[in-house]
């Protein structure tokens, strides 16, 4: 194709494909790097989540939530489904973000639900409690991380998707800048401290996190670390703020 | 695409989960060795080939193990031949996974709270469920079935509405699908429970009460929660 064609492709399909998304998500962004794979131009429109607009409301009535994928006028909601979309809509460009052969997508789809169920309630209980609460969920984090640990050593592969970056890439990708954003909120930001993921104990999972963030789809759009930070920091304060509050409530009754 | 290695389906025939897993595999036409599972008593096999969660259904593919039971549907229809379970265009297959994604995250729980619960509890699932309800009914928009003029995925996803539903209707005298703004869901429970390969692996209502009477130690609620957590 010549460049102007090209040109025109990518305006007219930038017009065809729309992302509503917002900056601290890392469902939107795990959406965001699948369209970067597959070299999709589009439209992003950011949401303010505390004054939902007219259009998500409209594109997402079910669960009204980011991101919504909105396809030549219809919407795609739940990040899972979205990148599956992508897929099977740009099969024919980029690299496939699902494996092709039918037993290595079922489990992709497997590990990809594997997170949700079994890694990110105890990670999310971790950085939201304290004390004999929050080593319970420590130890259970760590549990279901060496399983992770232990799938991505016997592949012997760079990625959970192989060579390249996949679905369950994808999935996991919380866990490559949000959990080192956590250790340092929960220790309190010095050194030393209880980390979660360490070389020694999950050498595999280290390297991954790395190289996840300097894959090519990646690092042409990074997490926006700084902002986060002190968003998590607060997150994690109004939490603790709270399940004190309810002891005292108990304790004074 | 070979299906020469065995099929082997573990599993408990009272599942609505099992169901879905079972009939994928019919309605492909994969035929296949059904293993009973004891829940109270788990196998070394089931074990060994979900130690991640022990849960059923297991499918056993040769050497290969899928666990969780719609990653078995879409695996079944991705590795056997046979009439397609999920629909050719990516966006109606989006719509497909993202009911049946619905139905287990958001409409699953308040559905089964309805019948478990009494008061002002019940209340307020019983109004969530039918909000629900109301959402998938709009879904069906006339068609036969929701996959359109034959069986396929989102059906196999919600089927546990097809069957289930009415068992606990009549097991604890609530009543969801009878009501006026169901009519489509009704015809469609009929249609999908009529279907000669689904007939094959659905469990009879009295067959279903059988078994939720006979694990029921205490009280219903907590051996209808113990026998869901033991599915995906």
């Amino acid at each position: 194709m010549d460049h102007h064609l090209e040109q025109q492709a990518a305006e007219s399909e930038k017009k065809a494909v729309k992302l509503l998304g917002m900056w601290a998500s890392p469902y939107v962004l795990q959406v965001r790097w699948a369209l970067a794979m597959k070299g999709v131009e589009y439209e992003y429109v950011e949401e303010d989540l505390r004054s939902k607009s007219a259009q998500l409301l409209a594109y997402n009535p079910v669960h009204k939530k980011v991101p919504v994928l909105v396809y030549h006028g219809r919407p795609i909601a739940e990040s899972q489904v979205i990148l599956e979309f992508i897929d099977d809509a740009w099969n024919h460009r980029g690299d496939p973000i699902l494996p092709r052969d039918p037993y290595r997508r079922a489990m992709a789809r497997f590990w990809a639900r594997f997170k949700q169920d079994k890694l990110s309630p105890p990670i999310w209980r971790w950085f939201t409690t304290e004390g004999e609460e929050q080593e319970a969920a420590y130890e259970a984090a760590v549990e279901q991380l060496l399983v992770l640990e232990k799938e991505l050593a016997v592949s012997g592969k760079p990625f959970f998707g192989g060579e390249k970056v996949g679905f369950v890439d994808l999935s996991l990708s919380p866990l490559a800048y949000v959990i080192p954003i956590y250790e340092e909120i929960v220790t309190g930001g010095g050194g030393g401290g209880v980390k979660m993921v360490t070389e020694e104990k999950m050498p595999s999972l280290a390297a991954w996190m790395g190289r996840f963030l300097s894959s090519p789809a990646v690092r042409g759009h990074l997490p926006p670390l700084e902002k986060l930070r002190p968003r998590c920091q607060a997150m994690r304060e109004a939490f603790l703020v709270s399940a004190r509050a309810k002891v005292e409530q108990q304790q004074q009754q | 695409m070979s299906s020469s290695p065995p099929v082997k389906l573990i599993g408990h025939f009272a599942s609505p989960f099992v169901h879905r897993a079972a009939a994928a595999l019919r309605l492909k036409g994969v035929p296949y060795e059904f293993i009973q599972e004891d829940l109270e008593n788990k196998s070394e096999l089931m074990l060994a080939n979900n130690p991640i969660h022990k849960k059923v259904p297991v499918l056993l593919h040769g050497d290969r193990a899928v666990c969780e039971s719609l990653v078995i549907v879409e695996y079944v229809d991705e590795a056997f031949d046979g009439p397609p379970l999920l629909p050719a265009d990516p966006y109606d297959r989006a719509m497909a996974r993202f009911w049946a994604h619905f139905m287990d995250t958001k409409c699953r729980t308040p559905l089964v709270l309805s019948f478990l619960t009494e008061g002002e509890q019940q209340e307020g699932f019983l109004k969530e469920t039918k909000e629900n309800l109301a959402l998938l009914e709009a879904q069906l928009d006339g068609k036969r079935f929701f996959g359109g003029d034959s069986v396929g995925y989102l059906d196999i996803a919600l089927s546990g509405m097809s069957r289930w539903m009415a068992v606990f209707e009549e097991m604890t005298g609530v009543s969801l699908l009878a009501d006026d703004d169901f009519a489509a869901l009704r015809r469609w429970a009929k249609e999908y429970t009529s279907n000669e390969a689904v007939m094959q692996c659905l469990p009879g209502i009295e067959q279903i009460k059988g078994h939720f009477s006979a694990t029921a130690k205490k009280d219903k609620v907590k051996a209808v929660a113990t026998a869901m957590q033991q599915q995906q």
